[in-house]
């Protein structure tokens, strides 16, 4: 009885780890397979840790910010921060290089500036103090901070009262000026600036690609589902949407949210109107996929077992296409950080006091000003990096959850 | 196909006529009114103060008191029977006057950057199709992709700074002086806009150029390895024009309509970009007007974009339908 049995076994011994690997993918779920694609696509992998780490970096921008981003505008009462007296002799000024070894032992400092004449123009010029130099460390104390999204004007997230004053790097002194990327022109700290400003920066792109997939799948799925009459007329919606130039109506919905309301609803609303032209894509990936999905056996299976038409969107429909509207989305946010950097440079999307990426650029609008403080272009590269992650996740994300490729 | 582009003509008709609502109803959401904007302006301007009673009248002039509904019939019924597109207020001169003046600019941006982006895209789709996993390939995608990520307002402002900083000329505006562009349109005034409409082309191109270049390279590819391609080779046709007479046919197709997303784009992008390199075209004119409250020329403005990227949608259907039979006799 036993002695048949030999052979087989030995001649399945070498297959049986294909076999295994083979079951690992058969029993392996959507999402899992999808991750195991997704994580052959370097570049992506990358991105996606780079992602990660900016959004960490924007929700403790405090801690990782050296300065507070705005020490006219602190929100804590009755506080000066320390070196606040000494920040209008620095206005403009270029960025501190970092020397990281001193005596051959790790101790990172800079050199403070100071100022002096152009003998032949007379302009006033920064010029490196060689005198002053000015210790750094990693974990220092510094200028107090609330802890939160303190950049994004919602109340009830930055305003959650705890207080902390330990900053990841920065002048041991925290009276010393530290101007790594340079100075704006009131004398404010560029790092720490475009560290809060990547609140609402990274966080517009979120909000705006959730708004526009709700959209999106709401009316997609009405257009796929119902089909008919309906579907012709959120079919023509979408056509004619998309046959409007997007910054020329963005601009003119922009203009019609007043300045001077409540910063919570300047965000809110130019959100909304970055969303109101880009849902369309969304939907129409959700009628795609519905109408390629109803003609699937499983869902007709469903149906003749009498199951509610809700039951089968939710249950079955929209769990098989969620990896692909979550790939449309990575890919729809950098669209939306850029119509908000656009409008915000523009003068007409965000404004002071609160402080994006755009807001910031919108200082470098004089070319006159680029030539003399090239370092006025740093927001633009967040954003150049920023969207570039975004690009190679998405297309990352959606190579993983193609079938067919 | 006569049938086919009157069809899609007709189908125009219904989309302009929603534009034109949603352009008109997005003007009037601003809350103020232009002419206590005008008013303001005149005061701070020239110190002049106008009373309650003018400014009811002028508003009673501008039918500024009517409801909405009322305004559009009379706006849209102005602009289609005597093509009187409203009154500028910031400018002082009927609204169609300036925008006719900005438009031709404004045509030969966009067209110059749409030539750019299909002649930069084409040959690199092509090679980087041919040529796939190849150094070319790689580095073109490469390239492609920070185009994409670049924003073309970003773009402008690093290039006027290259050329400030480097360089030490001006690269903005689309004349050398005044004089040249308000002078008489002679071969040299040509030349001269040839001269300074480079920038705008590869800056407001590029970003459009580096999605072209993806869609090409991957349709070619899809082309590439069907059967068909390995008959003409077996046959013993040569190898360019196996590519130029079967697979490029077929991949050139969304090249076509590609026009049609491509160019609301261009446009919109123009907008931003015009702005940092001072061009004289509509959009800047179209933020001002926007920030003044200059309902009739924002309105006007807003509506001739539309109307420009509805005629290219126009001509890329009837492209694609000229270069597709199929889509020329289905449904």
């Amino acid at each position: 009885m036993t002695v048949p049995q030999m052979p087989q076994r030995a001649a399945t011994d070498v297959p049986t780890e294909l076999a295994e690997t083979e079951t690992r993918f058969e029993v392996a779920s959507q999402w899992q397979l999808i991750w195991w694609k997704f994580r052959k696509h370097r570049l992506a992998v990358i991105s996606l840790w780079v992602v990660v780490a900016l959004y960490i970096i924007s929700f403790f921008a405090g801690f990782f910010a050296p300065k507070t981003a705005d020490p006219s505008n602190l929100q804590t009462p009755r506080y000066t921060p320390p070196g606040y007296a000494e920040q209008s002799r620095y206005v403009n000024a270029p960025p501190m290089p970092i020397y990281w070894i001193d005596d051959g032992v790790f101790a990172p400092y800079v050199y403070g500036y100071k100022k002096s004449r152009d003998p032949k123009t007379l302009e006033e010029t920064f010029v490196i103090d060689y005198d002053r130099k000015i210790k750094l460390g990693f974990f220092v104390r510094g200028d107090i901070y609330m802890v939160g999204l303190h950049g994004i004007p919602i109340s009830p997230l930055n305003n959650l009262k705890v207080t902390w004053d330990v900053h990841f790097f920065g002048p041991i002194n925290p009276a010393d000026p530290f101007y790594p990327f340079g100075a704006d022109d009131v004398g404010r700290d560029m790092l720490s600036r475009l560290i809060y400003a990547s609140q609402v920066s990274l966080s517009v792109g979120l909000v705006g690609v959730v708004l526009s997939m709700l959209l999106g799948v709401f009316l997609g799925g009405l257009s796929g589902l119902i089909g008919g009459w309906l579907d012709n007329l959120i079919q023509r919606m979408i056509e004619i949407l998309r046959s409007i130039p997007d910054i020329p109506l963005w601009m003119a919905l922009a203009v019609a949210v007043p300045p001077k309301t409540d910063p919570v609803l300047v965000y809110f609303g130019i959100t909304i109107i970055l969303s109101l032209l880009r849902w369309t894509d969304m939907a129409r990936v959700v009628r795609g996929r519905f109408l390629s999905l109803r003609e699937e056996d499983f869902i007709l299976a469903a149906k003749l077992d009498g199951v509610p038409t809700r039951r089968i969107v939710m249950r079955h429909m929209v769990p098989s296409f969620m990896s692909h509207i979550i790939a449309s989305m990575t890919l729809a946010i950098p669209g939306m950080i850029l119509g908000e950097s656009a409008l915000s440079f523009l003068g007409i999307g965000l404004r002071a006091p609160v402080v994006s990426w755009g807001v910031m650029l919108n200082k470098a609008i004089n070319v006159a000003d680029i030539a003399q403080l090239p370092w006025m272009l740093l927001p633009g590269a967040a954003i150049f990096i920023t969207i570039l992650v975004y690009n190679f996740l998405g297309d990352g994300l959606r190579d993983a959850t193609d079938p067919y490729h | 196909m006569v049938i086919y582009i009157f069809r899609r003509l007709l189908y125009a008709i219904p989309v302009l006529f929603v534009i034109s609502i949603l352009v008109f109803v997005t003007i009037h959401l601003p809350p103020g009114d232009p002419i206590s904007k005008l008013l303001e302006n005149m005061r701070l301007q020239q110190n002049i103060t106008f009373s309650q009673q003018d400014l009811d009248m002028m508003r009673a002039r501008y039918g500024l008191d009517d409801p909405i509904p009322i305004q559009y019939v009379k706006w849209i019924g102005n602009i289609l029977l005597h093509g009187d597109f409203g009154y500028s207020f910031t400018k002082r001169a009927p609204s169609e006057q300036v925008i006719s003046d900005l438009l031709g600019m404004t045509i030969a941006v966009s067209v110059a950057s749409l030539i750019f982006t299909w002649v930069v895209a084409l040959p690199i789709g092509i090679l980087s199709a041919v040529k796939q996993y190849s150094f070319a390939d790689y580095f073109f995608s490469f390239v492609g992709l920070i185009g994409l990520a670049i924003p073309s307002f970003l773009m402008a402002l690093i290039i006027l700074y290259l050329g400030v900083s480097v360089g030490k000329v001006s690269l903005t505006g689309l004349f050398s002086s005044p004089e040249i562009e308000h002078a008489p349109w002679d071969l040299a005034k040509i030349g001269d806009l040839l001269k300074h409409l480079w920038l705008p082309m590869v800056i407001i191109g590029t970003s459009g150029t580096a999605g072209l270049i993806r869609i090409l390279r991957a349709n070619l590819l899809d082309e590439l390895h069907k059967p068909y391609v390995d008959t003409a080779r077996a046959k013993g046709m040569p190898e360019w024009r196996i590519l130029l007479k079967y697979p490029l046919r077929h991949a050139m197709n969304p090249f076509v309509s590609g026009f049609a997303y491509l160019l609301p784009g261009l446009v919109a992008g123009e907008a931003i970009v015009a702005q940092i390199l001072n061009l004289q075209t509509e959009g800047p004119a179209l933020l001002n007007a926007l920030l003044n409250l200059d309902v009739f020329l924002a309105a006007g403005f807003l509506l001739i974009l539309s109307l420009l990227t509805v005629i290219g949608t126009l001509i890329s259907d009837i492209l694609l339908a000229w270069l597709d039979p199929r889509i020329r006799y289905g449904n």
